[in-house]
Protein backbone atom coordinates (compact mmCIF):
# COMPACT_ATOMS: atom_id res chain seq x y z
CA UNK A 1 0.00 0.00 0.00
CA UNK A 2 2.25 2.39 1.12
CA UNK A 3 4.72 1.10 -2.12
CA UNK A 4 1.84 2.13 -4.88
CA UNK A 5 0.91 5.53 -3.06
CA UNK A 6 4.63 6.53 -3.32
CA UNK A 7 4.70 5.45 -6.70
CA UNK A 8 1.19 7.39 -7.67
CA UNK A 9 2.22 10.46 -5.53
CA UNK A 10 4.70 11.70 -8.12
CA UNK A 11 1.90 11.48 -10.80
CA UNK A 12 -0.59 13.46 -8.46
CA UNK A 13 1.50 15.71 -6.84
CA UNK A 14 2.51 18.87 -9.21
CA UNK A 15 4.57 21.96 -8.76
CA UNK A 16 5.02 22.62 -5.30
CA UNK A 17 4.06 19.68 -3.47
CA UNK A 18 5.83 17.64 -5.85
CA UNK A 19 8.78 19.15 -4.36
CA UNK A 20 8.25 18.13 -0.80
CA UNK A 21 7.51 14.54 -1.75
CA UNK A 22 11.49 15.01 -3.13
CA UNK A 23 12.71 16.57 -0.27
CA UNK A 24 10.97 14.13 1.70
CA UNK A 25 12.24 11.37 -0.27
CA UNK A 26 15.98 12.87 0.08
CA UNK A 27 15.94 12.84 3.87
CA UNK A 28 14.28 9.92 4.21
CA UNK A 29 17.27 8.33 2.86
CA UNK A 30 19.14 10.00 4.98
CA UNK A 31 17.49 9.09 8.34
CA UNK A 32 18.24 5.37 6.28
CA UNK A 33 21.80 6.06 5.99
CA UNK A 34 21.47 7.27 9.78
CA UNK A 35 19.26 4.32 10.94
CA UNK A 36 21.87 1.78 9.08
CA UNK A 37 24.97 3.02 11.95
CA UNK A 38 22.56 3.43 14.26
CA UNK A 39 22.04 -0.69 13.66
CA UNK A 40 25.56 -1.26 14.29
CA UNK A 41 26.58 1.43 17.21
CA UNK A 42 27.30 3.70 15.62
CA UNK A 43 25.08 7.03 16.75
CA UNK A 44 25.75 9.98 14.07
CA UNK A 45 25.09 13.11 14.35
CA UNK A 46 26.83 14.24 10.89
CA UNK A 47 24.85 12.86 8.29
CA UNK A 48 25.62 16.25 6.24
CA UNK A 49 28.89 14.93 5.68
CA UNK A 50 27.71 12.22 3.95
CA UNK A 51 25.45 14.22 2.00
CA UNK A 52 27.60 17.29 1.62
CA UNK A 53 30.99 14.66 0.23
CA UNK A 54 28.20 13.33 -2.42
CA UNK A 55 27.25 16.52 -3.04
CA UNK A 56 30.53 18.27 -3.73
CA UNK A 57 31.58 15.12 -5.73
CA UNK A 58 29.07 15.56 -8.11
CA UNK A 59 29.46 19.32 -7.95
CA UNK A 60 32.85 19.05 -8.55
CA UNK A 61 32.79 16.28 -11.43
CA UNK A 62 30.30 18.04 -13.39
CA UNK A 63 31.21 21.46 -13.28
CA UNK A 64 35.25 20.97 -14.10
CA UNK A 65 34.73 17.80 -15.93
CA UNK A 66 31.23 18.52 -17.47
CA UNK A 67 30.31 14.93 -16.62
CA UNK A 68 26.62 14.50 -16.86
CA UNK A 69 24.55 13.58 -13.92
CA UNK A 70 24.24 10.11 -15.66
CA UNK A 71 28.25 9.73 -14.24
CA UNK A 72 28.08 12.21 -11.51
CA UNK A 73 25.37 10.64 -9.39
CA UNK A 74 27.38 6.95 -9.64
CA UNK A 75 30.47 8.05 -9.12
CA UNK A 76 29.64 10.67 -5.96
CA UNK A 77 28.08 6.99 -4.86
CA UNK A 78 31.01 5.36 -4.84
CA UNK A 79 33.25 8.28 -4.33
CA UNK A 80 31.27 9.61 -1.05
CA UNK A 81 30.98 6.61 0.63
CA UNK A 82 34.52 5.52 0.41
CA UNK A 83 35.17 9.02 1.33
CA UNK A 84 32.87 8.84 4.47
CA UNK A 85 34.62 5.48 5.24
CA UNK A 86 37.92 6.81 5.16
CA UNK A 87 37.28 9.77 6.97
CA UNK A 88 35.54 8.18 9.50
CA UNK A 89 37.24 5.14 9.76
CA UNK A 90 40.05 6.21 12.11
CA UNK A 91 37.60 6.76 15.16
CA UNK A 92 35.38 3.75 15.02
CA UNK A 93 37.35 2.92 18.16
CA UNK A 94 35.34 5.77 19.89
CA UNK A 95 31.76 4.77 21.06
CA UNK A 96 28.65 6.30 21.34
CA UNK A 97 28.55 9.93 22.31
CA UNK A 98 32.73 10.44 21.63
CA UNK A 99 31.67 9.07 17.87
CA UNK A 100 28.51 11.25 17.76
CA UNK A 101 30.59 14.66 18.53
CA UNK A 102 32.92 13.74 15.93
CA UNK A 103 30.47 13.29 13.28
CA UNK A 104 28.84 16.67 13.98
CA UNK A 105 32.31 18.19 13.78
CA UNK A 106 33.17 16.72 10.57
CA UNK A 107 30.65 18.70 8.17
CA UNK A 108 31.43 22.27 10.12
CA UNK A 109 35.01 21.49 9.55
CA UNK A 110 33.97 21.14 5.77
CA UNK A 111 32.24 23.80 5.73
CA UNK A 112 34.73 26.49 7.23
CA UNK A 113 37.44 24.97 5.23
CA UNK A 114 35.92 25.87 1.82
CA UNK A 115 34.40 29.08 3.13
CA UNK A 116 38.29 30.32 4.04
CA UNK A 117 39.84 28.73 1.26
CA UNK A 118 37.87 29.62 -1.75
CA UNK A 119 38.14 25.89 -2.77
CA UNK A 120 36.09 24.81 -5.07
CA UNK A 121 33.92 28.37 -5.59
CA UNK A 122 34.02 28.97 -1.86
CA UNK A 123 31.46 30.55 -0.24
CA UNK A 124 29.80 30.87 -3.61
CA UNK A 125 29.51 27.05 -4.36
CA UNK A 126 29.71 26.06 -8.02
CA UNK A 127 26.04 26.83 -9.97
CA UNK A 128 24.62 26.71 -13.98
CA UNK A 129 25.37 22.53 -13.34
CA UNK A 130 23.22 20.10 -15.66
CA UNK A 131 19.89 19.42 -14.46
CA UNK A 132 17.77 16.49 -14.62
CA UNK A 133 16.24 15.47 -17.81
CA UNK A 134 13.06 16.55 -16.70
CA UNK A 135 11.40 16.82 -13.79
CA UNK A 136 9.72 12.82 -13.88
CA UNK A 137 13.33 11.57 -13.72
CA UNK A 138 14.31 13.99 -11.10
CA UNK A 139 10.72 12.69 -8.92
CA UNK A 140 11.40 8.99 -10.24
CA UNK A 141 15.04 8.65 -9.12
CA UNK A 142 13.94 10.52 -5.36
CA UNK A 143 11.12 8.02 -4.81
CA UNK A 144 13.05 4.77 -6.47
CA UNK A 145 16.04 4.81 -4.68
CA UNK A 146 14.25 5.91 -1.53
CA UNK A 147 12.18 2.43 -1.59
CA UNK A 148 15.12 0.65 -3.15
CA UNK A 149 17.34 1.42 -0.03
CA UNK A 150 14.60 0.94 2.29
CA UNK A 151 13.87 -3.03 1.19
CA UNK A 152 18.01 -3.82 0.48
CA UNK A 153 18.46 -2.52 4.30
CA UNK A 154 15.32 -4.45 5.63
CA UNK A 155 16.54 -7.18 3.76
CA UNK A 156 20.08 -6.97 4.48
CA UNK A 157 18.86 -6.91 8.18
CA UNK A 158 17.37 -9.90 8.43
CA UNK A 159 20.14 -11.61 6.56
CA UNK A 160 22.92 -13.35 8.96
CA UNK A 161 25.40 -10.09 7.39
CA UNK A 162 22.80 -7.70 9.32
CA UNK A 163 22.68 -9.94 12.48
CA UNK A 164 26.61 -9.07 12.84
CA UNK A 165 25.79 -5.43 12.32
CA UNK A 166 23.04 -5.63 15.20
CA UNK A 167 25.50 -8.24 17.25
CA UNK A 168 28.24 -5.20 17.44
CA UNK A 169 25.57 -3.05 18.45
CA UNK A 170 25.08 -5.69 21.67
CA UNK A 171 28.24 -6.20 22.93
CA UNK A 172 31.06 -5.55 20.44
CA UNK A 173 34.02 -7.25 22.43
CA UNK A 174 31.96 -10.62 22.12
CA UNK A 175 31.99 -9.77 18.41
CA UNK A 176 35.30 -9.68 18.25
CA UNK A 177 35.66 -12.86 20.75
CA UNK A 178 33.59 -14.56 17.79
CA UNK A 179 36.51 -14.15 15.35
CA UNK A 180 35.52 -11.36 13.96
CA UNK A 181 36.90 -8.06 13.04
CA UNK A 182 34.68 -5.59 14.20
CA UNK A 183 36.77 -2.38 12.49
CA UNK A 184 36.40 -3.76 8.98
CA UNK A 185 32.84 -4.58 9.36
CA UNK A 186 32.15 -0.99 11.04
CA UNK A 187 34.25 0.64 8.02
CA UNK A 188 31.85 -1.43 5.57
CA UNK A 189 28.82 0.34 7.54
CA UNK A 190 29.96 3.46 7.23
CA UNK A 191 31.12 2.95 3.71
CA UNK A 192 26.98 1.69 2.80
CA UNK A 193 25.81 4.37 5.09
CA UNK A 194 28.02 7.46 3.42
CA UNK A 195 27.16 5.94 -0.30
CA UNK A 196 23.63 6.07 0.68
CA UNK A 197 23.96 9.79 2.01
CA UNK A 198 26.00 10.81 -0.93
CA UNK A 199 23.14 9.81 -3.05
CA UNK A 200 21.25 12.13 -1.72
CA UNK A 201 23.74 14.90 -2.14
CA UNK A 202 24.56 14.19 -5.41
CA UNK A 203 20.84 14.07 -6.18
CA UNK A 204 19.62 17.50 -4.84
CA UNK A 205 23.03 19.05 -6.45
CA UNK A 206 21.72 18.72 -9.70
CA UNK A 207 18.27 18.85 -8.84
CA UNK A 208 19.25 22.49 -7.66
CA UNK A 209 21.95 22.86 -10.37
CA UNK A 210 23.66 24.18 -7.45
CA UNK A 211 26.13 22.86 -4.47
CA UNK A 212 27.34 25.30 -2.11
CA UNK A 213 28.75 24.64 1.22
CA UNK A 214 24.83 24.96 2.71
CA UNK A 215 24.96 20.65 1.79
CA UNK A 216 27.11 20.91 5.14
CA UNK A 217 24.72 22.57 7.00
CA UNK A 218 23.39 21.04 10.10
CA UNK A 219 19.98 20.36 9.12
CA UNK A 220 20.80 17.83 7.05
CA UNK A 221 22.36 16.04 9.92
CA UNK A 222 19.78 16.86 12.56
CA UNK A 223 16.20 16.75 10.31
CA UNK A 224 16.96 12.82 9.20
CA UNK A 225 17.62 12.25 12.96
CA UNK A 226 14.56 13.63 14.08
CA UNK A 227 12.82 11.54 11.51
CA UNK A 228 14.25 8.71 13.10
CA UNK A 229 13.27 9.68 16.57
CA UNK A 230 9.85 10.37 15.22
CA UNK A 231 9.28 7.31 13.29
CA UNK A 232 10.73 4.96 15.45
CA UNK A 233 14.57 3.72 14.84
CA UNK A 234 16.23 1.04 14.49
CA UNK A 235 13.66 -0.63 11.76
CA UNK A 236 14.22 1.48 8.73
CA UNK A 237 10.70 1.75 8.04
CA UNK A 238 10.07 4.04 11.16
CA UNK A 239 12.77 6.39 9.75
CA UNK A 240 11.24 6.12 6.10
CA UNK A 241 7.80 7.14 7.98
CA UNK A 242 9.67 9.86 10.20
CA UNK A 243 10.75 11.56 7.12
CA UNK A 244 7.78 11.35 5.53
CA UNK A 245 5.44 12.88 8.16
CA UNK A 246 8.51 15.42 9.42
CA UNK A 247 9.22 16.95 5.92
CA UNK A 248 5.56 17.66 4.59
CA UNK A 249 4.55 18.67 8.14
CA UNK A 250 7.53 21.61 8.05
CA UNK A 251 6.45 22.93 5.01
CA UNK A 252 3.52 22.72 5.33
CA UNK A 253 3.77 25.28 8.33
CA UNK A 254 5.97 27.26 6.19
CA UNK A 255 3.09 29.84 6.34
CA UNK A 256 3.78 30.09 10.38
CA UNK A 257 7.07 31.81 9.30
CA UNK A 258 9.11 32.11 12.03
CA UNK A 259 7.22 30.34 14.64
CA UNK A 260 7.25 26.96 12.15
CA UNK A 261 10.26 26.27 14.04
CA UNK A 262 9.20 26.39 17.38
CA UNK A 263 6.00 24.68 16.42
CA UNK A 264 7.89 21.92 14.92
CA UNK A 265 10.19 21.52 17.99
CA UNK A 266 6.88 21.24 20.03
CA UNK A 267 5.72 18.61 17.87
CA UNK A 268 9.09 16.63 18.15
CA UNK A 269 9.54 16.98 22.03
CA UNK A 270 5.94 15.73 22.42
CA UNK A 271 6.28 13.34 19.65
CA UNK A 272 9.41 11.74 22.12
CA UNK A 273 7.40 12.21 25.43
CA UNK A 274 4.20 10.66 24.26
CA UNK A 275 5.35 7.98 21.76
CA UNK A 276 9.07 6.97 22.71
CA UNK A 277 9.24 4.05 20.92
CA UNK A 278 8.20 5.85 17.84
CA UNK A 279 5.12 5.85 15.24
CA UNK A 280 6.35 3.10 13.36
CA UNK A 281 6.39 0.76 16.75
CA UNK A 282 3.19 2.05 18.08
CA UNK A 283 1.27 2.00 14.79
CA UNK A 284 2.86 -1.72 14.19
CA UNK A 285 1.78 -2.94 17.65
CA UNK A 286 -1.52 -1.18 17.38
CA UNK A 287 -2.01 -3.56 14.12
CA UNK A 288 -0.78 -6.73 16.11
CA UNK A 289 -3.60 -6.22 18.82
CA UNK A 290 -6.47 -5.68 15.89
CA UNK A 291 -5.33 -9.01 14.40
CA UNK A 292 -5.71 -10.53 17.60
CA UNK A 293 -8.89 -8.88 18.26
CA UNK A 294 -9.66 -10.23 15.14
CA UNK A 295 -8.73 -13.75 15.65
CA UNK A 296 -10.31 -13.98 18.68
CA UNK A 297 -13.58 -12.48 17.49
CA UNK B 1 50.36 -39.92 25.47
CA UNK B 2 51.31 -39.79 22.35
CA UNK B 3 54.03 -37.18 20.62
CA UNK B 4 51.42 -34.35 19.28
CA UNK B 5 50.11 -34.09 23.21
CA UNK B 6 53.66 -33.30 24.39
CA UNK B 7 54.05 -30.16 22.46
CA UNK B 8 53.09 -26.87 24.02
CA UNK B 9 49.97 -25.54 22.08
CA UNK B 10 50.59 -21.96 24.42
CA UNK B 11 52.98 -20.42 25.89
CA UNK B 12 53.29 -17.29 28.41
CA UNK B 13 56.44 -15.95 29.18
CA UNK B 14 57.02 -13.08 32.72
CA UNK B 15 53.69 -11.62 30.89
CA UNK B 16 53.26 -8.13 33.22
CA UNK B 17 50.35 -5.12 33.17
CA UNK B 18 49.35 -2.78 35.88
CA UNK B 19 46.69 -0.56 35.69
CA UNK B 20 47.47 2.97 37.51
CA UNK B 21 49.50 1.76 40.69
CA UNK B 22 48.03 -1.84 40.82
CA UNK B 23 50.16 -4.81 39.37
CA UNK B 24 47.19 -6.69 38.32
CA UNK B 25 49.59 -9.16 36.67
CA UNK B 26 53.17 -9.62 37.20
CA UNK B 27 55.95 -11.61 35.98
CA UNK B 28 53.41 -14.60 35.22
CA UNK B 29 54.89 -17.88 32.85
CA UNK B 30 53.55 -20.93 32.07
CA UNK B 31 53.12 -23.07 29.42
CA UNK B 32 50.01 -25.23 28.24
CA UNK B 33 50.68 -28.69 26.40
CA UNK B 34 48.28 -29.81 23.17
CA UNK B 35 45.29 -31.11 24.96
CA UNK B 36 45.94 -30.25 28.53
CA UNK B 37 43.99 -29.13 31.13
CA UNK B 38 44.66 -26.09 33.45
CA UNK B 39 43.00 -24.70 36.57
CA UNK B 40 43.56 -21.30 37.69
CA UNK B 41 42.80 -20.38 40.81
CA UNK B 42 43.40 -17.39 43.11
CA UNK B 43 41.62 -15.58 45.51
CA UNK B 44 39.86 -12.06 44.13
CA UNK B 45 41.70 -9.77 42.47
CA UNK B 46 44.89 -12.05 41.81
CA UNK B 47 44.85 -11.57 37.77
CA UNK B 48 43.34 -14.29 36.65
CA UNK B 49 40.79 -12.38 34.35
CA UNK B 50 43.44 -9.95 33.21
CA UNK B 51 45.18 -12.94 32.71
CA UNK B 52 42.53 -14.12 30.38
CA UNK B 53 42.36 -10.85 28.91
CA UNK B 54 46.48 -11.07 28.18
CA UNK B 55 45.82 -13.87 26.08
CA UNK B 56 43.01 -13.58 24.07
CA UNK B 57 44.12 -9.68 22.94
CA UNK B 58 41.70 -7.85 25.19
CA UNK B 59 44.33 -6.02 27.09
CA UNK B 60 47.89 -5.12 25.87
CA UNK B 61 50.32 -6.64 28.18
CA UNK B 62 53.17 -4.25 29.73
CA UNK B 63 55.67 -7.13 29.62
CA UNK B 64 56.24 -10.11 28.63
CA UNK B 65 54.98 -12.43 24.95
CA UNK B 66 52.07 -14.91 24.71
CA UNK B 67 53.33 -17.64 21.99
CA UNK B 68 50.55 -19.54 20.47
CA UNK B 69 51.68 -22.71 18.29
CA UNK B 70 55.15 -20.87 18.04
CA UNK B 71 53.30 -17.73 16.67
CA UNK B 72 53.65 -14.59 18.68
CA UNK B 73 50.36 -13.35 19.29
CA UNK B 74 51.08 -10.61 22.32
CA UNK B 75 48.83 -7.83 21.77
CA UNK B 76 47.29 -8.97 18.34
CA UNK B 77 43.77 -8.00 18.25
CA UNK B 78 41.15 -10.18 19.87
CA UNK B 79 39.78 -11.16 16.99
CA UNK B 80 42.50 -12.30 15.12
CA UNK B 81 43.43 -14.46 18.45
CA UNK B 82 40.08 -16.15 18.47
CA UNK B 83 40.46 -16.74 14.49
CA UNK B 84 43.48 -18.74 15.16
CA UNK B 85 41.10 -21.06 17.63
CA UNK B 86 41.23 -19.61 21.38
CA UNK B 87 37.60 -19.09 22.26
CA UNK B 88 36.98 -17.55 25.43
CA UNK B 89 33.68 -17.26 27.86
CA UNK B 90 33.40 -14.37 29.68
CA UNK B 91 32.77 -13.98 33.45
CA UNK B 92 29.93 -11.52 33.21
CA UNK B 93 28.30 -13.09 30.25
CA UNK B 94 28.58 -10.83 27.16
CA UNK B 95 26.07 -11.87 24.82
CA UNK B 96 23.57 -10.36 22.41
CA UNK B 97 20.49 -10.12 24.17
CA UNK B 98 18.25 -8.42 21.80
CA UNK B 99 18.21 -11.55 19.32
CA UNK B 100 16.98 -14.92 20.00
CA UNK B 101 19.27 -17.73 21.52
CA UNK B 102 20.40 -19.59 18.20
CA UNK B 103 20.71 -16.86 16.67
CA UNK B 104 23.73 -15.80 19.15
CA UNK B 105 26.03 -18.58 17.69
CA UNK B 106 25.52 -17.30 14.18
CA UNK B 107 28.03 -14.32 14.99
CA UNK B 108 30.99 -16.82 15.57
CA UNK B 109 29.30 -19.57 13.10
CA UNK B 110 29.90 -16.97 9.89
CA UNK B 111 33.44 -15.90 11.37
CA UNK B 112 36.10 -16.18 8.80
CA UNK B 113 37.48 -19.35 10.76
CA UNK B 114 34.39 -21.08 10.32
CA UNK B 115 34.04 -20.97 7.33
CA UNK B 116 37.14 -21.28 6.50
CA UNK B 117 37.51 -24.98 8.81
CA UNK B 118 34.14 -25.94 6.76
CA UNK B 119 35.87 -25.43 3.29
CA UNK B 120 34.53 -22.29 2.56
CA UNK B 121 31.21 -23.49 2.92
CA UNK B 122 28.72 -21.45 5.98
CA UNK B 123 26.05 -24.55 5.07
CA UNK B 124 23.05 -24.54 7.25
CA UNK B 125 24.22 -22.30 9.99
CA UNK B 126 20.84 -21.93 11.82
CA UNK B 127 20.79 -25.60 11.89
CA UNK B 128 24.20 -25.78 13.24
CA UNK B 129 23.45 -23.25 16.16
CA UNK B 130 20.37 -25.45 17.00
CA UNK B 131 22.20 -28.56 17.24
CA UNK B 132 24.88 -26.85 19.44
CA UNK B 133 22.51 -25.71 21.80
CA UNK B 134 20.83 -28.96 22.13
CA UNK B 135 24.26 -30.47 23.43
CA UNK B 136 24.46 -27.46 26.16
CA UNK B 137 20.65 -28.30 27.09
CA UNK B 138 18.75 -26.46 25.60
CA UNK B 139 16.29 -28.71 24.29
CA UNK B 140 15.75 -28.21 20.79
CA UNK B 141 11.84 -29.13 20.89
CA UNK B 142 11.11 -26.77 23.40
CA UNK B 143 11.07 -22.99 22.70
CA UNK B 144 14.12 -22.17 24.94
CA UNK B 145 16.80 -21.91 21.83
CA UNK B 146 14.42 -19.29 20.30
CA UNK B 147 13.56 -17.02 23.02
CA UNK B 148 15.62 -13.69 23.32
CA UNK B 149 18.49 -14.44 25.31
CA UNK B 150 17.66 -11.41 27.31
CA UNK B 151 14.84 -13.24 28.30
CA UNK B 152 17.24 -16.38 29.51
CA UNK B 153 17.57 -17.11 33.16
CA UNK B 154 21.20 -16.96 34.43
CA UNK B 155 22.34 -20.34 34.08
CA UNK B 156 21.19 -20.46 30.38
CA UNK B 157 23.21 -17.16 29.78
CA UNK B 158 26.70 -18.98 31.21
CA UNK B 159 25.71 -22.05 29.25
CA UNK B 160 24.75 -20.05 25.52
CA UNK B 161 27.80 -18.32 26.27
CA UNK B 162 29.75 -21.87 26.32
CA UNK B 163 28.19 -22.41 22.97
CA UNK B 164 29.21 -19.12 21.61
CA UNK B 165 32.81 -20.26 22.10
CA UNK B 166 32.31 -23.60 21.10
CA UNK B 167 30.36 -22.40 18.29
CA UNK B 168 34.01 -21.17 16.95
CA UNK B 169 35.89 -24.75 16.92
CA UNK B 170 38.38 -23.88 19.17
CA UNK B 171 41.31 -25.37 20.19
CA UNK B 172 42.26 -23.80 23.21
CA UNK B 173 39.13 -22.98 25.27
CA UNK B 174 39.61 -20.42 28.13
CA UNK B 175 36.67 -20.68 30.87
CA UNK B 176 36.26 -17.66 33.00
CA UNK B 177 34.30 -18.62 36.08
CA UNK B 178 32.05 -20.70 34.03
CA UNK B 179 30.03 -21.70 36.93
CA UNK B 180 29.80 -18.95 38.95
CA UNK B 181 26.02 -17.89 39.51
CA UNK B 182 25.12 -21.46 38.21
CA UNK B 183 22.74 -23.89 40.49
CA UNK B 184 24.23 -26.86 41.46
CA UNK B 185 22.03 -29.21 38.89
CA UNK B 186 23.47 -26.93 36.07
CA UNK B 187 27.17 -27.07 37.60
CA UNK B 188 26.65 -31.15 37.16
CA UNK B 189 24.91 -31.22 33.89
CA UNK B 190 27.91 -28.70 32.14
CA UNK B 191 30.78 -30.56 34.24
CA UNK B 192 30.78 -33.75 32.08
CA UNK B 193 30.52 -31.23 28.93
CA UNK B 194 33.47 -29.93 29.47
CA UNK B 195 35.19 -33.49 30.13
CA UNK B 196 33.52 -34.33 27.37
CA UNK B 197 35.52 -31.64 24.87
CA UNK B 198 38.64 -32.50 27.22
CA UNK B 199 38.78 -36.03 26.48
CA UNK B 200 37.56 -35.07 22.57
CA UNK B 201 41.47 -33.50 22.80
CA UNK B 202 40.31 -30.00 23.54
CA UNK B 203 42.89 -28.05 25.50
CA UNK B 204 41.75 -25.94 28.52
CA UNK B 205 41.73 -23.02 30.79
CA UNK B 206 39.54 -23.21 33.54
CA UNK B 207 39.31 -19.99 36.00
CA UNK B 208 37.01 -21.02 39.12
CA UNK B 209 36.09 -20.53 42.41
CA UNK B 210 34.17 -23.83 42.85
CA UNK B 211 37.48 -25.78 43.71
CA UNK B 212 35.76 -28.89 44.30
CA UNK B 213 34.27 -29.10 40.95
CA UNK B 214 37.89 -27.95 39.20
CA UNK B 215 39.62 -29.99 40.70
CA UNK B 216 37.63 -33.28 39.55
CA UNK B 217 38.59 -32.40 36.00
CA UNK B 218 42.28 -30.75 35.61
CA UNK B 219 45.46 -32.37 34.98
CA UNK B 220 47.01 -29.31 36.83
CA UNK B 221 46.87 -25.87 38.89
CA UNK B 222 48.45 -22.67 38.64
CA UNK B 223 47.57 -20.15 41.23
CA UNK B 224 47.83 -16.69 41.72
CA UNK B 225 47.81 -14.07 43.77
CA UNK B 226 48.03 -10.12 43.60
CA UNK B 227 49.13 -11.28 40.37
CA UNK B 228 51.58 -13.78 40.77
CA UNK B 229 52.19 -16.97 40.18
CA UNK B 230 52.63 -18.72 43.71
CA UNK B 231 51.82 -22.31 43.04
CA UNK B 232 51.77 -24.62 39.71
CA UNK B 233 51.39 -28.61 39.90
CA UNK B 234 48.28 -31.35 40.51
CA UNK B 235 45.79 -30.35 42.35
CA UNK B 236 47.27 -32.37 45.41
CA UNK B 237 50.65 -30.52 45.32
CA UNK B 238 49.01 -27.24 44.61
CA UNK B 239 46.94 -26.82 47.56
CA UNK B 240 49.48 -28.54 49.69
CA UNK B 241 52.01 -25.29 49.10
CA UNK B 242 52.33 -22.87 52.35
CA UNK B 243 51.85 -20.18 50.25
CA UNK B 244 48.41 -21.18 48.63
CA UNK B 245 47.29 -21.94 52.33
CA UNK B 246 48.58 -18.68 53.19
CA UNK B 247 46.36 -16.59 50.28
CA UNK B 248 43.21 -18.15 51.23
CA UNK B 249 43.78 -17.40 54.82
CA UNK B 250 43.68 -21.20 56.24
CA UNK B 251 40.80 -21.92 54.55
CA UNK B 252 40.39 -25.67 55.08
CA UNK B 253 39.79 -27.07 51.52
CA UNK B 254 38.71 -30.87 50.69
CA UNK B 255 40.08 -32.59 47.48
CA UNK B 256 38.62 -34.72 45.50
Amino acid sequence: MPVIALLVLPIVLKGYWGKVLVYACIFGLLALSWDFLACCGLFSLGQALFFGLGAYVAGILSYYLHWPPVLTIPAAILGGGLLSAALLSPVLRLRGVYFAMVTLMMPLLFMKMIETTGLFGGSHGLSALPPFPNEWVAKYLAVGAFLFVLFIFRRMMSEDYGLVLKAIRDDDRAVMSAGINIYWRKTQALFVAGAVGAFAGAFMTHHYQFVGMTVFALDYSILPLAGSALGGPGTFAGPALGSMILIPLSEALRALGGLRIALYCIILILSVIALPEGVFHYIERRYHQFERLVKVG
Amino acid sequence: MGKTEQKAILRVERLGKHFGGVQAVHDVSFSLRQGEFLGIIGPNGSGKTTLVNLITGFVKPDSGRVIYRGENITAKKPYTVAGLGVARTFQMVRLFYNLPAYKNLIIPLSSPRVKKLRGGEYGERDDVAVDLLDDMGFERDSFVPYKLAGSLPHGYLKRLDLARAMALRPELLILDELFSGMAMSEVASTLPLIEKFHEEGLTIIMIEHRLKELFRVVDRVMVLNFGEKIADGSSQEVMTTEAVKKAYLGIEVEIG
